[in-house]
């Protein structure tokens, strides 16, 4: 029914996981996380799932992002390996 | 380790960015005013006690995220965090003992004293308990990022009580 | 090595999407999630939260009412859960307050560290 949508959202979605394992950056890494979690979301609301897709957003793009920076903060911002 | 200006750092003292500062503070009422909107209208759209709580604590983080942890005791002090999260957590048990209590089930809400019809006692039940996992969720989420910030952001605070 | 990985990940992949592609179609009624009768002729519970959920929760919405009242215990279960989390950051991450440590200090014998003067605790 919306496979078109879906799909381009699943292409964000893998751009999105694939940036966040490459980067150095840790910062940038837990943005792009949160730009995974925010698709993760349109997934499920276009699926009909709304309420996991409400979930997803709030936990996943806010409250998980606002943690990892305070981790970040807390260490270190550039990964080693 | 990241440094602000001035060598204070940003996630705990008090600097002031007037940009990011007021926008925050713009945006939070609305998104403190949805969040109860998400809690309280739960039975009738998708939303309810984990979703409003969040989006609650997201408030409260991101008042502490731009201003710094002591010019947001003003509106979240630190002490709460915890005690706020075991009250959440006991409005949902009390719920469920008492209608153990009064004859029912665990969590059986019609036994509820509330003087209505057995669905409609069930239905105010269901906001009895979504709100307590709210209270929970909020206040959980935003004691876990004081703990990981740390205490030393309570030094030079303008609200020093 | 990294070629075998790669195969090992394709290889993984191909295996996911062919167990993904028996799965029914979405919404499709004659799924056996969908049915009124699982296949061992048992009734679904889903059929009962469809046809009885407005009439003993007096709430629109089906999904609260399978939350927080058919599956109440369970959202206890996941408050507690949450609520574990907090308790553990809090016994994990918070600083001991000022006046134990002094207190810990002097019991202990160890010299008065120059932060322990300042005045840290919460009010």
């Amino acid at each position: 029914m919306h496979w078109e949508f879906e799909l381009v959202i699943l292409v964000f979605l893998l751009a999105a996981a694939i940036v966040a394992l490459r980067s150095k950056d840790l910062l940038a890494a837990v943005v792009t996380l949160s730009v995974y979690s925010f698709m993760a979301a349109l997934i499920c609301a276009v699926m009909g799932a709304v309420d996991v897709g409400f979930t997803e957003a709030v936990v996943g793009a806010g409250i998980t992002g606002v943690l990892f920076i305070v981790a970040i903060y807390q260490t270190e911002r550039k990964s080693v390996d | 380790m990241e440094r602000g200006r001035e060598g204070i750092d940003p996630m705990r003292g008090y600097y002031d960015d007037r940009i990011v500062a007021l926008s925050s503070r713009l945006v939070v009422p609305f998104i403190q005013l949805f969040a109860l909107y998400v809690v309280f209208h739960g039975h009738y759209s998708p939303g309810g006690g984990f979703q409003g709580g969040a989006m609650l604590a997201a408030s409260f983080l991101l008042i502490r995220l731009s201003v710094g942890s002591d010019g947001a005791q003003l509106q979240f002090r630190k002490g709460w965090g915890t005690p706020g999260s075991s009250i959440g957590t006991l409005i949902y048990l009390v719920t469920g003992l008492s209608t153990l209590l009064l004859g029912g089930y665990f969590l059986d809400y019609s036994q509820l004293p509330l003087g209505m019809g057995e669905s409609e006692t069930r239905s105010m039940g269901i906001l009895i308990v979504e709100i307590g996992v709210a209270v929970a969720v909020a206040c959980t989420l935003t004691a876990i990022y004081d703990d990981l910030v740390g205490e030393e952001g309570r030094r030079g605070s303008p609200h020093d009580a | 090595m990294k070629r075998f990985v790669l195969l090992v990940l394709i290889a993984f992949g191909a295996l996911m999407f062919y167990g993904v592609s028996t799965l029914p179609d979405r919404a499709d009624p004659r799924a056996p999630a969908n049915l009124e009768e699982s296949a061992a002729g048992s009734p679904v519970a889903q059929d009962y939260y469809i046809r009885h959920a407005y009439e003993d929760a007096h709430t629109p919405n089906m999904v609260t009412v399978i939350l927080a009242d058919y599956r109440a215990y369970d959202t206890l279960g996941e408050t507690m859960v949450i609520f574990a989390a907090g308790l553990a950051c809090f016994l994990i991450l918070r600083r001991r307050r000022q006046e134990d440590l002094e207190e810990w200090e002097e019991s202990e014998g160890l010299e008065e560290s120059e932060e322990s003067k300042e005045d840290g605790t919460r009010s």
